[in-house]
């Protein structure tokens, strides 16, 4: 194979132990304790989506099933998807909320394209999430909730559970709400307060369904409630009834389990994207030898990143809600001239009222984390929706010429090294960094095999501590804009160190000597010298890992939370027998510098984004390559189908163009300009 | 101002080699040579010393001091300055402001900084036009103010910055002016040795865009009757023989009265150290205009949690309750499970 570009090839299952430590190559043995699976049914995976009112305990219950599943040793992914308003007015569609989590006994990515089951928990959860039920999946209606009133809230003008409209799909009718009423009663539970332990009611139901171990969340129900044992009780036994319901009703039928995944040995958590940021940027910290400031103003859906650091005081992590977005990025900013890591987390909105003082960042060059929490937008958009449509303004979004670093994440896990090598570019090279990551990561969940933290990086760099020039008169002065030859980076002189008192600002400054300069070319140099600085991080970049086929026609190149559809739809395009390669790219700026070189090599790259095509015409400009967009506006990530399709347009293009056929295994290369 | 050690230094250690260049005669010039006199009385050290300043005309001053310093952005000094200290209780954190740029463009970073008490020392130099941008009208001129920008006369109701500063809950108010140096070191000394957020509005001549706004008030022939000097524990009196005083009239307003007329006991006695804010915020509106007797010194000095300290109080209890950070219990505090491996 040539190797002119240092093309990395990963094809097999071993691609995780390579590029992102997720490992997962061998072997597990049945988790010792698991349920006796004599009498259920085998699945490779499932996919059940919880859905409900806003105040019906949606994501809770979906939470709650997501950690057994994940302690039981099954691979997952989730997928919250919940409205903009607390509590919505009830029984309505648009109040609606659903927690959707795959879970199987192999390595997944995605949170399933379908679910196999749909809880729905009112006629508006039906009416919101029936679409997405696969043909002849499970139904488990609160047939409680069907009443005249909630049906004509929904949109129903007939009763669904009677008019023959769900004949196509298995339906389960509980009466959720009357069940949990008289399982509690005896605990002296008003009935109100009762109906509220429902949701624990259907995760009983589907954990007897699909073979869940019942003991953690019996214990989680205790430590959650335990200081009010009324409420407690409550859950406990709508829990136990929801479970014994499965047990004991023959309308539930058959029990099916999905067995722990072939997971590499080691140790395992589970964790949203926002809380491995929010840790990344602790261990960043430690590694860079720095105290972290975070200045940062409530944003969704950022602002868990600011919960979690506030937790975190003991690491010497300080955290301000400042009064604006603003003033978040300023506290960052005057926390880094004095020597600490200076962090602000927000999402898009926020980004572009940060635009100014990330200029000044640029321009005084100092290290900066700015984390930008993707959402649906322009203005307030969809905000608890996810979207990846900020690589314009990460790119481009501050005045005149003001390039800096940008790192994407692409799943919930990567959030941490993502966050790692954001604060690793930012300190090494004086300059701000935009970390991007989207609400779908944010908050979604995987196990994660948790690194060994004494492998991580050593990313400090020290400060200035001494003179580094001479000036006309012979004495020994600071210049505070005198760079390191090899990475162009500025002495960053912190205050308290004597003698390298130093101003900086604004107005540009003369090379060298950081004094204010109009002086034109001096002005041209400064611009040069700045862009250079981020341009040459590329050769501080591993060389591309491509995945799959590098003598394939088609390339998907994809950056972000893609990442899981398109691994999941390119994984099952090759199984199929096509040739197909993926680039999945972190470093968005500088781009690597062989990038270039690999795109040109396919005939087809296709370029999946969460926008309407922003790194697509990057690349197109950068290249010259005729890469094609797919783009998707719908505040929900790709579907492994809508990948897989997009791969199908491009193979067919490249066959009616006559090209050879994608799976043979020719050297394509021979006829290719 | 956490400096004890005593540092010995000139006037001359604080000016730095950058040529100073505000225009001739502008007052600017009176509060940097007030500045870099007192440093050296004050004993700190000029690389523990920064001066953050956001955009005009008055926010070159980091410039022209020998410190650290950050020439940042419109409005945004008192944010910039918030994270120096709050990263570093240990440095002597200076804001250098404006008009414009404090009650304008940065009025909601100003009011935080001072609602949070953060241990700086904000200095507003208040010439009621914007200079740099060669002379609209700002936030505190007055009514009927004919610029650039107003060529029919302003009809924005100004700011009195005091009254923002008091309503933003200052724990430090006072007011000085560009032509009396000896007044300018001890406002400013008292500022510095504050501990939490301190404001100083300076009357500041421009005497380009606004000359002699002030005129009426501190040039020094009119200040007996003028300039009314609030010294705490004093009776608030002025007038060439002190014939002139404040006080509390029966509706509760503060009025400015003949000691003679009404005894020497109905003067109020000034006391900066009140807790109760509503008499400072009086005196601070005694003048709305720039043509009556204005109180000038210490208007409040009151003592309460400084923001640096509060979060280094938060840092070392939780230090305290769960010990040093420790990443590798961070990453299972979860809860964690084992995969074994079978390879």
């Amino acid at each position: 194979m040539p190797n002119r570009h240092r093309v990395v090839v990963i094809t097999g299952p071993e691609r995780y132990g390579c590029r992102w430590e997720r490992g997962r190559t061998y072997m597990t043995d049945t988790q010792p304790g698991a349920p006796d699976i004599d009498e259920a049914s085998l699945l490779h995976r499932l996919v059940v989506r919880f859905a409900g009112d806003s105040g019906d305990g949606m994501q809770l219950t979906g939470d709650r099933f997501t950690s057994v599943s994940a302690s039981y040793g099954n691979d997952l992914s989730t997928f919250p998807d919940y409205p903009a308003e607390i509590r919505a007015p009830a029984g309505t569609v648009h109040g609606v909320s659903a927690f959707q989590v795959h879970i199987s006994d192999h390595e997944i990515t995605t949170p399933g394209d379908q679910p196999n089951v749909l809880v729905a928990m009112n006629p508006a959860a039906l009416m919101a999430d029936l679409g997405r039920l696969e043909r002849g999946g499970t139904l488990i209606v609160n047939e409680d909730a069907f009443d005249e009133r909630n049906l004509q809230k929904a949109g129903y003008a007939t009763d669904p559970l009677g008019d023959g409209s769900l004949d196509t799909y298995r339906v389960i009718h509980v009466p959720m709400t009357s069940l949990t009423k008289e399982a509690t009663a005896s605990l002296g539970v008003k009935p109100r307060d009762a109906e509220r332990s429902k949701n624990f009611f259907a995760l009983g139901l589907v954990s007897w369904m699909y073979t869940r171990p019942i003991d953690p969340t019996l214990e989680w129900i205790e430590t959650k409630f335990g200081t009010n044992e009324l409420v407690a009780g409550a859950n406990r036994e709508a829990f136990l009834a929801g479970y014994n319901f499965g047990e004991t009703t023959e309308a539930v039928g058959h029990r099916y389990e999905v067995r722990p995944a072939q997971l590499p040995g080691g140790e395992y958590t589970s964790v949203t994207g926002n809380t491995a940021l929010a840790w990344g940027i602790v261990a960043a910290g430690q590694l860079a030898k720095l105290p972290v400031t975070l200045g940062s103003y409530p944003i969704t859906p950022a602002s868990d990143i600011l919960h979690e650091l506030s937790k975190h005081k003991q690491f010497g992590v300080r955290t301000v809600q400042a009064e604006d977005e603003i003033a978040a990025i300023g506290m960052a900013l005057g926390a880094a001239f004095a020597g600490h890591l200076g962090v602000t987390a927000t999402s898009g909105p926020g980004v572009a009222l940060k635009s100014e003082t990330t200029s000044l960042a640029v321009s005084v060059e100092l290290p900066l984390l700015i984390v930008d929490i993707q959402r649906g937008g322009p203005s307030t958009g969809l905000p608890t929706k996810t979207e990846a449509a900020d690589l314009n303004i990460a790119m481009y979004g501050r005045h005149s010429e003001a390039p800096l670093p940008i790192v994407a994440a692409y799943s919930p896990t990567h959030c941490f090294a993502a966050a790692i090598e954001a604060v690793r570019i930012a300190v090494k090279y004086r300059t701000p960094v935009i970390l991007l990551s989207d609400g779908f990561l944010a908050n979604g969940s995987e196990p994660w095999r948790l690194p060994d933290v004494d492998t991580l990086p050593d990313i400090s760099v020290p400060f200035a501590t001494a003179y580094n020039g001479t000036d006309s008169d012979g004495e020994d002065v600071f210049y505070p804009f005198q760079r390191d030859p090899e990475t162009l980076a500025r002495p960053w002189a912190i205050p308290g160190t004597r003698d390298l008192m130093h101003r900086i600002g604004g107005l540009e400054k003369a090379d060298v000597t950081g004094n204010i300069s109009y002086d034109s070319e001096n002005h041209e140099r400064m611009v040069k010298l700045r862009a250079a600085k981020v341009a040459r991080i590329a050769d501080d970049l591993p060389p591309i890992e491509l995945v799959g086929d590098l003598d394939a026609d088609v390339c998907v190149l994809g950056w972000g939370s893609t990442w899981a559809a398109i691994d999941a739809g390119v994984q099952r395009r090759r199984r199929e027998g096509h040739k197909v390669a993926w680039v999945h790219l972190t470093h968005l700026s500088p781009l690597p510098n062989d990038l270039g070189d690999i795109l040109r090599r396919f005939e087809r790259v296709v370029v999946p984004e969460l926008n309407m095509g922003q790194l697509c015409r990057i690349v197109r400009a950068e290249y010259l390559v005729d890469a094609t967009a797919v783009t998707k506006m719908q505040g929900l990530p790709f579907t492994t189908a809508e990948i897989e399709a997009a791969i199908d347009t491009a193979l067919d293009a490249v066959a009616s163009n006559g090209g050879t056929p994608t799976t043979t295994t020719d050297n394509h290369g021979q006829g290719r300009p | 101002m956490s400096d004890t050690a005593v540092n010995v230094t000139s006037k001359k250690d604080w000016a730095s080699d950058q040529e100073v260049r505000w225009c001739p005669g502008c007052g600017d010039y009176g509060i940097l040579l007030a500045v870099q006199q007192l440093m050296p009385e004050l004993g700190v050290a000029p690389e523990n010393t920064v001066f953050i300043s956001g955009i005009g005309c008055s926010s070159r001053f980091p410039y022209y001091m020998n410190t650290y310093g950050v020439h940042s952005i419109h409005g945004r000094a008192p944010a910039i300055a918030t994270g120096v200290a709050i990263a570093r209780p240990d440095l002597d954190v200076w804001v250098v402001t404006g008009d414009g740029d404090g009650l304008s463009i940065g009025g909601n970073h100003l009011i935080h900084a001072l609602r949070r008490n953060v241990d700086l020392t904000i200095l507003l130099f208040n010439n009621r036009i914007y200079g740099l941008t060669k002379g609209q009208y700002s936030p505190t001129s007055e009514i009927g103010k004919v610029t650039k920008s107003t060529p029919a006369g302003s009809i924005d109701p100004p700011f009195n910055p005091l009254s923002v500063a008091l309503g933003a809950e200052a724990s430090f108010v006072a007011r000085t002016h560009d032509l009396d140096r000896k007044h300018m070191m001890e406002t400013f000394r008292a500022a510095h040795d504050h501990r939490g957020a301190a404001f100083v509005e300076i009357f500041q001549n421009c005497n380009v865009f606004n000359d002699g706004q002030f005129t009426d008030i501190v040039r020094r022939q009119n200040r007996d009757e003028m300039l009314i000097e609030l010294v705490h524990g004093e009776p608030i009196r002025f007038g060439a023989d002190r014939q002139r005083g404040v006080s509390v009239g029966a509706d509760g307003q503060l009025r400015i009265v003949d000691v003679a007329e009404v005894g020497e006991e109905a003067i109020l006695v000034h006391d900066a150290e009140r807790n109760d804010p509503s008499l400072a915020f009086a005196l601070a509106r005694l003048s709305n205009d720039d043509h009556s007797p204005t109180p000038f010194g210490i208007f409040r000095r009151v003592q309460r949690q400084e923001y640096a300290s509060a979060i280094a109080a938060q840092l070392a209890q939780a230090s305290e309750r769960k010990g040093p950070g420790d990443l590798a219990a961070l990453l299972r505090s979860n809860g964690t499970w084992n995969v074994t491996s079978t390879n």
